[in-house]
């Protein structure tokens, strides 16, 4: 029944997916939240870059995203963040691409965070003398940060799956390794299924321990 | 009123699933005696000039294009009655087991795995996997050669898992998802050599904005049988197929095709390789 799976590096595959997702994860995690503080901050031009990225990233699709960073930055460019090795180079691309991509969505769903903090927070620290960074390191984020747990996780979720999209640029991750099996082993339905059940096994349990985490953290007003 | 305006609005929609599915089946069951007015569906490629190729004003052009017509022909159709259908290369076995397709002419390389799913009718071309190299290029004498070269292939193809385990292990490979992202690489000298079928890489040689920049470097890497895939056990089609595919030898059209549609690159093609003759 699975005898086509062997000789296949599967677990390999999924390893490079999983090292993917975490380390777009906690890249975008960190440029969201600057995003976000750029989004509510005082100065004009900061919301107003925060503003026009997020607008501008959200509405590309992925793979143009991750394609250009091979075919622009790289070849045409000579960007190759540090390594020779295509499979290095491919794969920190793939980070890069799917860090700027997520960072909008995180970004979106921090100041939805945000937004849950009352005002009177924000005016109760500025009375105090704390400064604009201040204000929102020490009372409004943490706030926020504890709302947002749940839509943080569907945005992980989203960015396991998204990251499929770097076999496009050759990164050996799950989806590249699925094509070079349905192409040499001629069994579709039974390997998509394989992978299709790879992807729930890292999806699943992410989505029930920050679901868990998130009623663990919330805020009760 | 809100309920039955939902009961009537499904009600439409389920009859015109219901219809769909009618005149979708109807082109299944061409009979064996064929022609008459009835259709039939090809699988082709539409993305691989040269191959199979889906031109911005809906024609399809390509090598197993015409092929696939001169067997439709043969079998008793004219050329209005086929509809080209794309089957990529993950599909090709389900395609033919749904049926959605009567044969398949896609590129597709006769093995034992392939043949356990569907039956294949020829071979109607004897391709090899080779590179294709800037045309001043010099360094790249041998297979070997490629070791510590920059190569491009398309991801999950047979051709990428030949480098990786057999010919190449130290050169240093990128996968895109299509063709054309290794060409411009190899355009702007992002990488040296792009790895595929020689049927293939003709065909993007012979295309009008590639002609004189690459040349094909001839190392007949592998054999890949081209046949025509059909439903497996479907014993009176293969033979119609073969014999059609026999006519098209004898007859000087398969010459004529692989001119056309091969030529502009110096490809020197392999003679027509006979009927149910597999190359190892």
């Amino acid at each position: 029944m699975f005898d086509f799976l062997e000789g296949y590096d599967l677990l390999g595959a999924f390893w490079v997916t999983v090292k993917l997702a975490v380390y777009s994860g906690l890249g975008s995690l960190i440029l969201g939240t600057l995003l976000a503080g750029m989004r509510v901050s005082p100065v004009p031009l900061m919301r107003g870059f925060g503003t026009a990225y997020v607008n501008f990233v959200r509405n590309i699709p992925l793979t143009i995203i991750i394609v250009f960073t091979s075919l622009g930055l790289f070849q045409t460019l000579g960007v190759s963040l540090g390594v020779e090795d295509f499979t290095d180079v491919n794969f920190r691309l793939a980070v890069l691409g799917l860090t700027v991509y997520t960072a909008a969505f995180v970004c979106e769903a921090l100041r939805s965070g945000i937004n849950t903090v009352p005002v009177g927070q924000a005016e109760a620290a500025r009375a105090l003398g704390l400064s604009f960074t201040q204000v929102l390191r020490l009372v409004i984020l943490p706030q926020a940060f504890r709302s947002v747990v749940n839509p943080l996780a569907n945005v992980l979720i989203a960015l396991t799956k998204n990251t499929t999209v770097a076999a496009a640029i050759g990164v050996v991750e799950a989806a590249n390794l699925m094509k070079t099996m349905i192409e040499a082993e001629a069994q579709l339905l039974l390997i998509s299924a394989v992978f299709a059940f790879g992807f729930i096994c890292l999806t699943l349990p992410t989505g029930l321990i920050l679901g868990w985490v998130s009623k663990k953290v919330a805020v009760k007003r | 009123m809100m309920l039955r305006k939902v009961t009537a609005a499904s009600a439409a929609v389920l009859a015109l699933a219901l219809s769909a599915t009618a005149c979708g089946s109807n082109d299944k069951d061409g009979d064996s005696a064929g022609g008459g007015g009835k259709k039939i569906t090809i699988g082709i490629k539409i993305d691989q000039p040269g191959i199979g190729l889906k031109t911005p004003d809906g024609k399809y052009t390509g090598f197993d294009v015409d092929v696939a017509t001169y067997i439709a022909k043969e079998l008793g159709y004219d050329a209005e009655d086929i509809t080209f259908k794309e089957t990529k290369s993950a599909d090709r076995e389900t395609a033919i087991e749904r049926g959605d397709v009567k044969f398949i002419a896609a590129s597709y390389s006769i093995n034992d795995k392939r043949l356990a799913k569907v039956d294949f009718a020829g071979p109607y071309l004897l391709a090899h996997q080779d590179i294709l190299v800037r045309a001043d290029e010099s360094t790249i004498k041998s297979p070997a050669d490629l070791n510590n070269k920059k190569l491009c292939s398309v991801a999950g193809s047979t051709s990428a898992t030949n480098v990786k385990e057999k010919l190449a292990p130290k050169a240093n490979l990128q996968e895109y998802g299509g063709y054309s992202e290794c060409l411009t690489g190899l355009e702007n000298k992002a990488v040296d050599a792009l790895t595929t079928d020689d049927s293939i890489l003709a065909g993007y040689a012979s295309k009008k904005e590639f002609q004189g920049k690459f040349k094909l470097a001839g190392f007949k890497m592998s054999n890949e049988n081209y046949g025509i895939g059909l439903k497996k056990g479907d014993a009176d089609l293969k033979k119609k197929i073969d014999a059609a595919l026999t006519k098209m030898v004898s007859d000087g059209s398969w010459e004529k095709a692989v001119k056309a549609n091969f030529g502009p690159a110096g490809y020197k093609n392999e003679p027509a390789p006979k009927i149910g003759n597999i190359v190892k």
